[in-house]
């Protein structure tokens, strides 16, 4: 490759930007739908408003080293901020935008910003119901002048004002930004991002450009991946998969991002993208395929009939066509008519035709779900990573697609399983150290370098890594038998009605779960049955539901059975939460995981009368409204009992 | 705030409106001045809605004048209230059911658009660059309505709410100076109702639009509006800034209820 030689220089972001502007400056790289047409920006174009960025910040007193934050929506100018902050050898902090104020206080704080970017006046709000406690807060830009006009602070300030400032500073000091870029290091941090927080405070998590490139050029060359692709950019820009694929991907590689026009349309800008590499995590895939099949069941009596023929033909045969396997000539044949008469068509309307790779992650995907994609021809792969291996682990490679791994380990990247199980990573992408926590640094990397994940996981006889549990989740059942709560939840969570789950176990006698339903498929479920219900609350207490319910959780007790050491977790009694686990009430978190120990502790009445034997338990619970509002639900809920399988698969009790 | 209430830009004198026999107004006279948010409210068949008809020329009046712009009009009618730029929304939704929301948004260009019809049909040369123009106007109203996700979709399939904010949208696509009411907030829930002032409280900041609306929440009124003129039996029984209104013992147990 010609490359090899500069690419020796092309060590950070910036010197990467800049090379893209020179090598190929009218290309696309950045695409956002505005008032219906999707607006394009080509590198050139990208690389002259970084400029003006960055020299807007110098001129407003911006020191190296200092941390941006950024909070919105995707939109291309928040990815050249983060650009423009780099160039300036300062860090870009993303932050979750639907982060509620008090959640953005502790990060503003800890990372002691000055200099504030957002993407409107939501965001605006936010900041300002918190500015009291933000000294240090110098100045706010904002990108969406809608709404704005009668803010008059004069710290805040329109975006546009600042390139403004900036291209007139570029006119009167115009090596600035070549000597900024040139004084910067690859072992300056790129990028912080702060992880959930399951437990405790969140935690910054600095990065720096080496370890985020190498995890994106590793990452590209595995698939690789070229200038020509494209990619919608719909993840929340504080989560390291959406820094991966939608900002250090595309420097590296240089292919174009597209910013849909708002949350609700990602769908359709979708299909009106097509991209070429799609990451997604399982809940999108989840709800798409739950979309088709709820389309499908009313569609007609012969689009049915050659849906299910076809899909049986490729559940058969079209992951094995896929991984290039050896199949029957008739088969591929039929694969083929189904290809044109359903497949083609459904990718289509998903918007997934021209995908060449596409990757989840996040979460555990369903094993048919995953078949299903697979299936229909579209490459779907996954990893495993988190934030603080810049989501970059173990990649899936293509033609050796098992369902219940997550892949080898990423070409750079060494993996080793400690002795308690837990996966042990190394290599030029981990995180550089903890923002201004030592402690925690200095307890998640060990004395040899290695980061340890919290994950419990094990490696086949392929070298495939097989992720169990969190380490620190798995525990002991009263007689000694390992729980592992995740595993068993996620096999509930496969079920298309159990939207979550969470079960107990760990030092008691038994097993006992909480279930969430779906109110999308468990409510088209119940339509077709004619069973009327006014809301979640009440659907959740139907008899007809706890019926469903209880199906789905004996069959995961049956299944169980055959797992060897997690035999004994079966689950005995369970109930259905009469209100749905929500992140505004903290029951989850942003990323929407289960805050275990807070849920355990919230609705420990629950859990009493699970493990005490009662029928029913009366509970209220305090919730929170999506406009603030507080208010209160109520309910009765019943508890049942369950069926649990012997070694034989017999029922026991 | 920034915007300005101005001079009467539209002012209703001693107007009277009966069919046959019955007697839907009688006598009422009240102004609007520029800028401001007016409402009107009233029991059920106080005569709210005839009011508004009678102000886009939809009815016409036995009695009394209307003043707009210090133009006299004896004999208002739809037409030339639309070309003086009074819009207005229906208090049942008035809109093509069948066909999506940019087209129904463009049906509120019609009165702007110059080209004639074979222009149109070929869609040649100016014909053309008008749509463009106009379709980027019907943009800048969805943008601003926020109803991006719902641009390609059949009216009748939209949720009702939706349905009220895209009538609105129809109505903001003729850019009016003066913007009437109907229920604007009728049927709607909470989250609902607060998004539609907010947009209401936005056309009027941003735009400088003058708005007329009728409403039966009095908390919204109460809320948004600079004006109340308050109608019961076709009859004026009160007038003023919603503080006096609510104060007002007439009003208290007409429209209120006695048992405040």
């Amino acid at each position: 490759m010609p490359e090899t030689a500069s690419s020796q220089a092309l060590d950070t972001f910036p010197r990467l930007l800049l090379n893209h502007a020179q090598v190929r400056g009218s290309k696309v790289a950045m695409r956002e739908k505005d008032l219906g047409i999707w607006q394009c920006w080509s590198w050139q174009e990208v690389a002259d408003e970084v400029r003006a960025l960055a020299c807007g910040l110098a001129e407003m007193g911006f020191k190296r080293g200092e941390n941006v934050a950024i909070v919105g929506d995707n939109r291309p100018r928040m990815y050249m901020m983060m650009s423009a902050v780099q160039c300036l050898g300062g860090v870009p902090l993303p932050l979750y935008q639907d982060a509620v104020a008090n959640e953005m206080l502790f990060v503003l704080v800890d990372a002691e910003v000055r200099f504030l970017f957002v993407e409107d006046q939501e965001q605006v709000d936010k900041v300002l119901e918190l500015q009291e406690q933000l000294p240090q807060l110098k100045h706010l830009f904002y990108d969406d002048p809608h709404g704005m006009r009668h803010y008059t602070q004069p710290f805040i300030h329109d975006v546009r004002e600042l390139m403004e400032m900036g291209r007139i500073h570029n006119r009167n000091h115009p090596d600035l930004l070549t000597t900024e870029v040139a004084a910067g290091s690859a072992d300056d941090v790129s990028v912080m991002l702060y992880t959930s927080g399951t437990t405790g405070k969140p935690k910054g998590v600095c990065l720096t450009h080496k370890a985020f490139i190498s995890a994106a050029r590793g990452g590209a060359d595995f698939d690789h991946l070229t200038a020509d692709e494209d990619i919608l950019s719909y993840l929340p820009m504080a989560w390291v998969g959406d820094h991966l694929f939608s900002f250090a991907q595309a420097m590296v590689t240089g292919f174009a991002i597209n910013c849909p026009e708002s949350a609700e349309t990602v769908m359709n800008d979708l299909r009106e993208i097509g991209p070429t590499y799609y990451f997604a995590p399982p809940r999108v895939f989840e709800n798409l395929l739950t979309q088709v099949m709820i389309r499908m069941e009313d569609a007609s009596a012969i689009k049915q009939k050659m849906f299910h023929y076809f899909m049986a033909v490729a559940r058969r045969s079209g992951a094995e066509i896929l991984d290039g396997k050896a199949v029957s000539v008739a088969d591929r044949v039929l694969y083929a008519l189904g290809n044109f008469f359903v497949f083609g068509p459904l990718k289509n309307v998903l918007g997934l035709s021209r995908v060449r790779v596409a990757y989840t992650a996040g979460a555990a995907i369903g094993p048919d779900l995953f078949r299903f994609y697979r299936s229909i021809g579209i490459n779907l792969k996954q990893l495993y990573g988190q934030t603080e291996t810049c989501a970059y682990v173990c990649l899936q490679p293509d033609g050796e697609i098992k369902f219940d791994s997550v892949g080898k380990p990423a070409p750079g990247v060494e993996v080793k399983i400690a002795d308690n199980g837990e996966i042990l990573v190394r290599g030029p992408m981990l995180l550089r150290e903890y923002y201004k926590r030592p402690d925690a640094t200095a307890e998640a990397i060990n004395a040899d370098g290695y980061f340890m994940t919290g994950d419990a996981g094990l490696f086949d006889d392929e070298g495939h890594l097989k992720i169990i549990d969190r380490a620190k989740d798995v525990g002991k059942l009263g007689n000694g038998a390992m729980f592992a709560p995740n595993f068993i939840e996620n096999k509930l969570k496969f079920f298309p009605f159990v939207k979550e789950a969470v079960v107990f176990g760990d030092r008691r006698e038994m097993v006992c779960a909480f279930i969430n339903i779906d109110i999308g498929a468990v409510g088209n479920w119940a339509e077709r049955r004619g069973i009327a219900y006014s809301g979640y609350t009440d659907l959740a207490a139907k008899a007809e539901v706890y019926g469903l319910i209880q199906e789905s959780i004996e069959q995961v007790n049956c299944e169980l059975v055959g797992e060897g050491v997690l035999a004994d977790s079966q689950i005995h009694r369970f109930l259905i939460l009469h209100k749905e686990l929500d992140p505004d009430d903290d029951e989850l978190t942003r990323t929407r995981k289960v805050r275990r120990g807070f849920v355990a502790e919230k609705y420990a009445v629950l859990i009493d009368a699970l493990y005490g034997g009662k029928d029913s338990q009366f509970i209220e619970t305090a919730v929170k409204f999506e406009d603030g509002r507080q208010g209160k639900v109520a309910a009765d809920l019943v508890i049942r009992n369950l069926k649990v399988f012997g070694a034989a698969g017999r029922e026991a009790s | 705030m920034s915007r300005q209430i101005g001079e009467v830009i539209l002012d209703l004198k001693q107007v009277s409106l009966s069919f046959g026999g019955v007697k839907a107004l009688t006598d009422i006279s009240f102004n609007v001045r520029e800028h401001e948010i007016r409402a009107i409210i009233g029991p059920n068949g106080a005569g709210k809605s005839s009011m508004l008809n009678v102000i886009n020329g939809v009815y016409r009046p036995q009695e009394g004048e209307i003043i707009l712009r210090g133009q006299r009009f004896t004999k208002m009618n739809p037409y030339k209230a639309a070309q003086a730029g009074i819009s207005r929304t229906f208090q049942n939704i008035a809109l093509f059911k069948g066909m999506n929301v940019i087209d129904n948004l463009m049906t509120g260009r019609n009165l702007k658009i110059r080209s004639n019809l074979i222009q149109q049909a070929f869609w040649w040369g100016p014909a053309r660059r008008e749509e463009l123009e106009h379709r980027a106007k019907v943009e800048d109203v969805i943008d601003f309505l926020e109803i991006q996700h719902i641009r390609k979709t059949p009216v009748g399939r939209l949720p009702y709410g939706l349905q009220k904010r895209v009538d609105l949208g129809r109505a903001l696509a003729m850019e009016p100076s003066i913007l009437l009411l109907d229920e604007p907030m009728a049927g709607m829930n909470v989250e609902e109702k607060q998004d539609m002032c907010r947009f209401i409280l936005d056309v009027n900041d941003q735009f400088g639009t003058t708005i007329v609306l009728i409403e039966h929440d009095m908390a919204v009124v109460m809320d948004i509006s600079d004006r109340v003129v308050v109608l019961d039996y076709g009859k004026k029984i009160g007038d003023g800034d919603p503080d006096e209104v609510r104060a007002n013992p007439d009003v208290i147990s007409a429209y209120l209820g006695a048992s405040h």
